[in-house]
């Protein structure tokens, strides 16, 4: 008993001990490394490890619905697995290729981190401290959301300030934790937070009636209403306290890997600008238009420059289509969602979406 | 070379030499693993520190015992933490003690009903998953109460509502409830079988002779058998005490924050993997060890005195 005791007791002492060995010994050991690197570093060779595999590993949340869901036919929905679709289209010409992760939100980056999915679609926020400290690299914003409150229609609450002392649910390790509060502070409200780490626990405490409010991405919210016991009797508050860009990232260390990543985003929104859709992209094969030509591919060598066949962005619209026949296929108004496009819509239509040139 | 040979045979040496190489090669692994995790990381371009902890937590925590606000920084926030898993440590421990030894006397009792519904609790919590359970205590239980305007009045001294357990001076958060309960009766069933093997260990003429002299049950069981008993009680006991310290991390499935929730937004927030984990695992090592020494000392006073 008394031996044991003493093994257990010295070693964190070993354990400091060591550290500070492996500090020194840190300079000498990247000095040897250059033969091993294909086995210690994770995201130098990200973009052939895809290639290599066939497939792409994707994570994702898996319990959003309109943004990664798993249906009763075992099949993934939503824009964020679209996103990888296209990935994988662009790569493989096959969108199926993809084998998707569920993660949570606190296993998300370090899924991302060691290499075990090549890339993260999960309604993440492309924040600063994540692209510093947490080593995230993040393509550009798939879809641009606020934060939301909430509560049920019965409770009398009109607006953040009626939630003064109230309990408020809210779910861990995301930056909804954080901004609510900053907000709470800025304003002076007092609230207590009822605070989990599982979607589903977070919305089945509010929905037994623990909680008066309960705060996430307003698409969330619209999202997980949709699967609440009585949708109509919850109403999301008008006020949007943050503004939250969801982005899809990979890690940092490849940035072939990143501008593959980036580029397919962009594919999705040029071609809507270009009027290019699923339904007819045969009809443009045979335009004149430069830009056009040189967007899917019949002219120039821009996908060579990304290491893939000149016709990627072809075959990202003709398997997944472009980001407005996503949006409609997951968060359109013929969907239980209904959300409308808002700041979602093409930059030309008011919106925020906007590809930088294809030349 | 004499001095050599007698040195091979020699059991000391090679007792020393073991040690030593046992040192030897625990230092060399973590060496290497720890060389090998700051190379990832450094090709990940994360440093590798601890200076995040001065940094400002920004998010709340919804109970604490010690003043906190999300301006404070993320080594207060996880302070809050660490206070409120000893809270439920201590009374966890405790309660589950009374609750422990009460089921495992009435697993022994001469009437057949209590004997039996002690019977029942133990094998039922015992054989039941914990998380289950702690789910069970908070959503059926504890939110199964009515709203906080039409809470349930027990004698006009306590009220049960979904806002918790609310006495005249203090309220009990329902996680906090759900989880105090959830922990107790789990560890409780198993404290409950290691009382009834320690009261059984001791020899039947303890019994005849204790009531020879005129005992009644109730003394013959406090006075004569349960200290014998404690001899064999008291070391799985303390096994039972640092399980509970251990499960309480369970918390984060109910939304008490306790240390382990606490570090798990930390680590979230600003992706400090292996230093969050590293804390982790020194804070629950430090509770494991102080409550191994406790109970050792304590164990020392209640064995036999050999004269």
């Amino acid at each position: 008993m008394r031996k044991s005791a003493l093994i257990l007791a010295i070693a964190p002492l070993i354990f400091a001990l060591s550290a500070c060995s492996g500090d020194s010994g840190n300079t000498a050991n990247t000095a040897s490394t250059p033969g091993s690197n294909s086995t210690s570093s994770v995201n130098r060779n990200r973009w052939d490890t895809v290639k290599n595999r066939g497939q792409l590993i994707c994570g994702v949340s898996g319990e959003v619905p309109g943004f990664s869901f798993v249906g009763t036919d075992g099949k993934y929905s939503g824009i964020d697995v679209d996103v990888c679709r296209a990935v994988a289209a662009a790569l493989f010409d096959n969108p199926d290729a993809v084998e998707f992760r569920n993660l949570n939100s606190k296993e998300r980056f370090t899924a991302l981190q060691t290499g075990e999915v090549d890339i993260l679609s999960r309604n993440t926020t492309w924040t600063l401290s994540r692209t510093t400290s947490v080593g995230l690299e993040f393509a550009p914003v798939v879809f641009y959301d606020g934060q939301a409150i909430m509560i049920r229609k019965n409770s009398g609450i009109k607006s953040l300030a009626d939630l003064k002392d109230k309990a408020i649910c809210v779910q861990t390790g995301t930056t909804t934790e954080q901004n609510l509060a900053d907000q709470m502070r800025k304003r002076n409200i007092t609230y207590k937070p009822v605070v989990f780490e599982d979607v589903n626990i977070t919305f089945a405490t509010y929905a037994e009636g623990r909680c008066d409010g309960i705060t996430a991405d307003r698409s969330a919210l619209v999202a997980r209403r949709s699967i609440l016991p009585k949708p109509e009797d919850n109403v999301i508050l008008d006020e949007v306290i943050s503004s939250e860009p969801l982005a899809p990232a990979v890690a940092k260390g490849d940035n072939k890997w990143a501008d593959t990543v980036k580029w397919v985003v962009y594919a999705l929104v040029k071609a809507e600008e270009l009027g290019i859709n699923s339904q007819n992209i045969a009809q443009f094969a045979t335009s004149s238009d430069p830009d056009i030509k040189r967007f899917l591919g019949t002219e120039g060598n821009l996908g060579e420059g990304l290491g893939l066949t000149n016709d990627f962005a072809a075959r990202i619209i003709k398997h997944v289509g472009n980001y407005s026949e996503i949006y409609d296929r997951n968060l359109g108004p013929k969907t239980k969602l209904n959300l409308p496009r808002g700041q979602n819509q093409l930059w030309s239509k008011g919106g925020l979406l906007y590809s930088p040139p294809f030349r | 070379m004499t001095n050599m040979k007698s040195l091979w045979r020699d059991r000391r040496f090679w007792q020393i030499a073991g040690q030593l190489l046992a040192v030897f090669l625990a230092v060399a692994i973590v060496t290497i693993l720890w060389g090998n995790l700051n190379r990832n990381l450094q090709q990940l371009g994360i440093q590798f520190g601890f200076d995040f902890l001065k940094q400002q937590a920004s998010f709340d925590i919804g109970e604490t015992l010690i003043t906190y606000k999300p301006t404070d920084t993320y080594s207060r926030a996880l302070w809050v933490g660490l206070v409120n898993s000893l809270r439920i440590a201590v009374t966890g421990i405790f309660l589950t003690t009374i609750v422990g030894i009460s089921a495992g006397i009435a697993r022994l009792s001469d009437n057949w009903l209590v004997r039996n519904i002690a019977l029942v609790y133990v094998e039922i919590f015992r054989n039941t998953p914990l998380l289950l359970q702690l789910l069970f205590w908070y959503f059926a239980v504890f939110l199964g109460f009515p709203k906080v305007e039409s809470k349930i009045s027990l004698w006009g001294l306590v009220y049960l509502s979904q806002n918790g357990i609310q006495f005249p001076w203090f309220t009990l958060s329902p996680e906090f409830s759900a989880l105090l309960l959830g922990l107790t009766f789990y560890t409780g069933a198993f404290i409950a079988e290691i009382v009834r093997g320690g009261i059984q260990s001791v020899p039947k003429g303890q019994w005849e002779a204790a009531r020879s002299l005129g005992l009644k049950p109730g003394l013959v069981m406090r006075l004569v058998i349960f200290p014998q008993a404690l001899r064999v009680i008291i070391p799985p006991l303390t096994s039972q005490y640092l399980n509970l310290t251990k499960n309480s991390s369970l918390a984060i499935a109910i939304g008490y924050p306790d240390i382990y929730f606490v570090a798990s937004t930390t680590f979230n927030q600003t992706g400090r993997a292996v230093e969050v984990i590293l804390l982790i695992m020194l804070t629950y090592l430090t509770l494991s060890l102080t409550i191994s020494i406790v109970m050792n000392l304590f164990n020392r006073t209640v064995q036999i005195k050999e004269r």
